[in-house]
């Protein structure tokens, strides 16, 4: 790897593992991020220095950012270089990068840090999935993510190549600055972020298959699409069978493939290979509780919400939903406003976490039955698998208590 | 009773389809008819006896206060209908606020009140005091909002920011207005019935809601820090 550090980034580089078995020997954390930001402060060009000479595929979006990745990862082969879940800024990157020699790379990243990670790294290939509303009390608000995205995108290289949703407008906003766009027609619920135009604040008219406004912007023509389980890469059909559910991840496979594509990667083949992808750290896994099979299901926003909500198995009558507003979650869940709950109608629902009684207030006015957990002992005992959907810290509490 | 959401594309970022929602759901559960009216900003503005102004971004804030300004709502005020409006929608009602920067864009004027940008963003959880009763809520803004001398608040600040730390909103014969956003009236049952009670000229009868639980939960957590 020398042959891409220069002195200072060769010393930034023996700090950053210096402080990962530091961290690691006092049980501090994983020793990742630590490391990578102690590198980056005292090096700050180190994720420019390390992505040299390396084939990059970054991924970004509101929704499906850490799956997406698993999917590229696996549909490459052998041997590639990622970062782990959640170290999806620049320190989480360094430590990914130092941590392997791979030429292959895939980096999830940060919807606010994508400009920055773009510049650092001149990544090949940069996959765009969408854009909605997301823990507005510590984020920017969406439309300003957007605009971002159009300005870093609008100073990049003709040989990176764009793979956006074509259906989501406010990621078409964002992308069309760039010169090398694969769009695709991947299936997107959500669309109360993109109401009114993010060209002219005009309203943006649906179709069954199209939108547009009447300022000229409009769906563009796509490359790839998804029908059922069927991909189609340029003239290329592909059968998937994947291993984790949901419309939404035939999607984000059919994205993963198409960033694949433009480097040489046959969609059957990529495609194909995505099969092994089963659960990305436990989300879509079946898991253990007090002799209960506990499907584990991670949604952290009202489009995520929805697109979960949407693939429950109409067999289903007893949900399980958890709901925390710590600091990682948004500290504030007026989103479940936005999320159609009304939808679970005919159902039971058992309000977990600590914000239940904002869940049980929302599920009563929908008119959906509900109860408040108080005491998970009251849980009903079922030999069948219970759907538990829960955000970002009410997940990681059920991953606790659940066994594999 | 007819609620109109305006402009919900524009101004709805915050969930703040939950007060329509509580609104219509106290109303229906006592019998009283309720229809809700989402105006698009394509729609005329319809007859309305109530009317909700939601949060929204800086841009979609300015076209929505240009589309109002070209609409009957002054009118239609002046002529006795109710406004609910929270945030975003809370600046739109006064003589000025601020949209992308710090330069002043002119309100509707419907109230002697503006906002200028504050120093730092509020972003936290609201309580304040309403008369009898304290009010639950979170707020994200970066407005600071004076009222001119005669406009009465809604609630006296007891954490958090609300108009500049001192004060929440402001209240009229017809108008409540609260940084308070999104859900307000779904958190806070009390005040989705004094609304309710106002515009219909009901008496109201006790309502049991999962919403009790919630405003009783979230008055004794704040009230503790």
């Amino acid at each position: 790897m020398s042959n891409r550090l220069s002195l200072r980034g060769f010393l930034a580089l023996s700090t950053l593992r210096t402080v990962n078995s530091l961290s690691r020997a006092t049980g501090r954390g994983s020793g990742t991020v630590a490391g990578g930001r102690a590198g980056l402060a005292i090096y700050p060009k180190l994720l420019n220095d390390l992505s040299k000479n390396r084939q990059i595929i970054l991924v970004s979006g509101t929704n499906g950012k850490t799956t997406t990745t698993a999917l590229c990862v696996a549909g490459w082969g052998d041997k590639v270089c990622s970062n782990a879940t959640g170290a999806n800024m620049p320190a989480g990157h360094v430590a990914a990068l130092s941590g392997s020699s791979s030429p292959h790379v895939v980096l999830e990243t940060d919807e606010a840090w994508l400009p920055v990670v773009l510049e650092a790294t001149n990544p090949r290939v940069v996959v765009l999935l969408n854009l909605s509303r997301d823990q507005l009390d510590r984020a920017t608000e969406v439309r300003s993510i957007a605009e971002r995205w159009r300005s870093a995108l609008s100073k990049t290289a003709h040989d990176l190549v764009v793979v956006a949703n074509a259906n989501d407008p406010l990621v078409v906003y964002a992308s069309e600055s760039a010169k090398n766009i694969r769009w695709c027609n991947i299936e997107t619920t959500w669309t109360s972020d993109a109401v009114s135009c993010p060209k002219c604040t005009q309203s943006i008219v649906r179709t069954s298959d199209s939108w547009s406004c009447v300022c000229g912007f409009t769906k563009p023509g796509c490359v790839a699409s998804v029908s059922g389980n069927e991909v189609r890469i340029g003239d290329e059909m592909v059968q998937t069978s994947l291993s984790i559910p949901g419309q939404f991840n035939v999607g984000n496979a059919a994205m993963a493939a198409t960033a694949l594509d433009v480097l040489n990667i046959d969609p059957s083949k990529s495609l194909t290979s995505m099969k092994s992808v089963t659960g990305i750290a436990g989300r879509f896994t079946v898991r253990t509780w007090q002799g209960r099979k506990i499907h584990m299901l991670l949604a952290k926003n009202p489009a995520g919400f929805d697109a979960l909500l949407e693939s429950l198995n109409p067999g289903t009558d007893d949900v399980w939903i958890a709901i925390n507003a710590r600091i990682a979650d948004g500290k504030d869940p007026s989103w479940l406003y936005d999320v159609s709950f009304e939808q679970l109608q005919g159902r039971k629902v058992w309000c977990l976490g600590e914000r239940r009684l904002d869940l049980a207030t929302r599920l009563d006015y929908a008119n959906v039955t509900y109860e408040v957990v108080n005491d998970l002992n009251s849980l009903p005992k079922t030999s069948d698998t219970t759907e538990l959907l829960a955000n970002y810290t009410a997940f990681s509490d059920w991953m606790q208590r659940t066994t594999a | 009773m007819k609620i109109a959401l305006i402009y919900p594309e524009l101004l709805g970022t915050y969930g703040d389809y939950g007060n329509a929602l509580a609104l219509s759901q106290r109303s229906t559960r006592r019998g009283i008819d309720v229809d809700v009216m989402n105006v698009s900003i394509n729609d005329e503005l319809p007859d309305a006896d109530l009317y909700l102004l939601g949060g929204g971004e800086d841009g979609p804030q300015r076209l929505a206060v240009d589309l109002l300004k070209k609409s009957s709502l002054k009118q239609r005020v002046a002529n006795g209908a109710h406004v609910f409006a929270v945030c975003a929608g809370l600046q739109i009602l006064g003589t000025s606020f601020c949209v992308e920067g710090n330069d002043a864009y002119e309100g509707l004027s419907l109230v002697e009140v503006e906002t200028t940008r504050g120093s730092v963003r509020s972003v936290g959880e609201l309580l304040s005091q309403v008369g009898e009763n304290k009010l639950v809520g979170f707020e994200n803004h970066g407005g600071v909002t004076t009222l001119s001398s005669g406009i009465e608040p809604l609630g006296t600040v007891l954490h958090g920011r609300g108009n500049n730390g001192h004060f929440d909103g402001f209240l009229s014969e017809t108008i409540w207005a609260t940084y308070a956003h999104g859900p307000v009236l779904a958190m806070n049952p009390w005040l989705c019935d004094v609304v309710i009670a106002k515009v219909t000229g009901n008496d109201l009868s006790p309502l049991k809601t999962a919403a009790d639980l919630l405003y009783a939960e979230r008055v004794t957590s704040l009230s503790s820090r």
